[in-house]
């Protein structure tokens, strides 16, 4: 199996786009050899705008280009951009539901040596409490040019949430709908919900449950918000064991966008498997995601504990 | 628009301003009526707008990037026609267009949803470096409070008006030496405002009196030179025209009572 990094995917989408769409701007903040909009740069230098170190400005420039017809897309590390420019965020563009496309990468602990400065694990949550706000976390680099060119497509604010880390690109194509699910593989022990680079690992998971001889469901949650309800209800419902996994804090992202949907509807047995209230360090990437349990063997064994 | 008649201009949206939040009961007269010279003049004499067309992409922009100074702001574009003025009736209350901070999604002529200082002056660079890009003609203008030059983003967005060579923006800054806990010197001291502003690149100018209409218009009409953006740094009277309000602190955010209504009514009746 190959692999990509997500940001890469990104940064390729980006100058494909912007060769159909000469709306399409792209705003980076000192970071674009890392982001990879540099590959947007290098193909399109007087649409690639460098905003310095200054992530507010950053937010509320791509606020003001918007609203001059264009379409920016607007990207750093997912820390300075959901966390640092939060409220440019809420207040400048997602208030006046205006068309900016926030695509930011480093997220989760899978940046690795960086440390614990520089791992978001809070950004789904923070981009999920905002009205109107479309997050989506693309699983490889196939759903990431998709969600690229979706997020394009649609009015209004999107957040991306986009890895450092290289991870496999699946064979399987399949098709690429904002707030629609995609069921990776059927089974009716259980049903795992996961989303981004997790999305990987709880396929392998579910190989070596399945090599015990459980059913295992796994599902590709690319889209936070607005969550595919439909799906989330008819799968906790036929498995009656519901666990989700993501690289992110276990408060906030998508073990409680999943638990939202089925509070007060369906009884099921949960559970939340990601960053445990608890910030990353530095280390080894995989070091890092096996230091919180999530790599596909530890993931396997926390999912036996509900079956 | 002749000099008496944005004299009457100002004086009406005054008005407006002393009943918008008289009716309502809260909003913010003091810094509404410090700037009332400076975004009158703007709107009647710089601006190519169309208050039956008010989304015209061809349309020159503005940002009111102290928002709370809406009660300014809506004056000056219902008296231009964007809107019935008998709205005002209904500022600040349920379900209007006038918020207490400008919306952009509600009231036809606002180009910016502001409110939360120091974003506003981003909004209007990404504006003028989107119409550069653009290739087109727009002027954007946007209008700050003193206070708000504390906000370490409005020297971001200053910094990148200078890097980007947008000579289509315009920077006002309104100030009237007043923010809610006090004087800015007691609060935070802004130090040289001029040397700084000319320091991050403006063709800067210092306006003695940004009360005066006909030193605003000079101001306005100046031409900066190519590459450089333009910022005006207005000493303005908080409350002015209200003798009781006039450099009062207090009346930064507190509306008038009825009989401090009748009272301002009667000295804006010029």
């Amino acid at each position: 199996m190959s692999e990509k990094a997500t940001r890469a995917a990104y940064g390729e989408a980006l100058a494909e786009l912007g060769a159909v769409n000469d709306k399409v701007v792209v705003l980076d903040a000192d970071l674009a050899h890392a982001t990879m909009t540099l590959t947007f740069k290098n193909a399109f230098p007087d649409r690639h705008f460098n905003a310095g170190i200054a992530e507010a400005n950053m937010v509320d420039m791509a606020a003001g280009m918007s609203t001059m017809g264009l379409i920016p897309f607007c990207s750093t590390f997912a820390m300075f951009g959901a966390g640092r420019a939060y409220e440019q965020v809420r207040n400048s563009i997602a208030y006046p539901k205006l068309n900016v496309k926030l695509a930011m990468t480093h997220a989760g602990v899978s940046v690795g040596e960086d440390g614990g400065s520089h791992q978001c694990i809070e950004d789904l949550a923070l981009m999920r409490a905002i009205p109107g706000m479309t997050v989506i976390c693309p699983a490889d680099a196939n759903e990431t040019r998709k969600a690229v060119f979706a997020a394009a497509q649609m009015q209004g604010p999107v957040y991306l949430r986009l890895a450092r880390l290289a991870s496999p690109i699946f064979e399987e194509d399949y098709p690429f709908e904002i707030g629609k699910a995609n069921v990776l593989k059927d089974g009716t022990d259980v049903a795992v919900f996961a989303t981004g680079l997790m999305v990987s690992e709880a396929l392998e998971a579910a190989k070596l449950l399945e090599a015990e001889g459980k059913s295992v469901a796994v599902i590709n949650v690319h889209t936070i918000k607005p969550i595919d309800a439909q799906c989330v209800m008819d799968y906790a419902q036929k498995c009656s064991r519901v666990v989700t996994v993501e690289e992110h804090s276990v408060i906030g992202g998508l073990g409680d966008a999943v638990a939202d949907v089925l509070m007060g509807k369906i009884c099921c047995q949960f559970k939340k498997i990601g960053v445990q209230d608890q910030f990353g360090q530095s280390g080894k990437a995989k070091d890092v995601l096996k230091e919180y349990g999530l790599t596909a063997p530890q993931i396997a064994e926390s999912i036996k504990e509900i079956l | 628009m002749n000099t008496a008649e944005l004299k009457q201009f100002c004086t009406e949206v005054r008005r407006d301003i002393i009943n918008m939040t008289a009716n309502a009961g809260s909003g913010h007269p003091g810094g509404s009526l410090s700037a009332t010279e400076l975004m009158s003049a703007i709107f009647c004499t710089q601006m190519r707008i169309d208050p039956k067309n008010p989304r015209d992409p061809d349309r020159d922009r503005f940002v009111l990037s102290k928002g709370h100074s809406a009660p300014c702001y809506y004056g000056v574009l219902a008296e231009l026609g964007f809107f019935d003025k008998a709205e005002f009736q209904n500022f600040r209350q349920l379900h209007s267009i006038l918020q207490g901070h400008p919306d952009m999604k509600k009231v036809p002529g606002v180009d910016a949803s502001t409110g939360s200082l120091g974003q506003g002056v981003s909004i209007a660079v990404g504006m003028a470096l989107g119409a550069k890009y653009l290739g087109k003609d727009t002027k954007v203008f946007t209008l700050l409070g003193d206070g708000e030059c504390q906000e370490g983003q409005v020297w971001e967005a200053f910094m990148a008006a200078n890097h980007y060579k947008l000579d289509n923006l315009t920077v006002v800054i309104d100030n009237n030496g007043l923010q809610i806990d006090g004087s800015n010197d007691e609060v935070m001291s802004l130090g040289d405002m001029p040397a700084k502003l000319r320091a991050f690149g403006f063709h800067t100018i210092e306006l003695a009196d940004g009360n005066d209409i006909e030193a605003v218009l000079a101001a306005l009409n100046e031409p900066t030179e190519p590459g450089k953006p333009k910022a005006i740094l207005a000493h303005t009277v908080k409350g002015k025209g209200v003798s009781f309000m006039e450099n009062q602190v207090g009346w930064h955010g507190k509306a008038p009572n009825e009989e401090q209504r009748q009272q301002a009514l009667k000295e804006l009746e010029g």
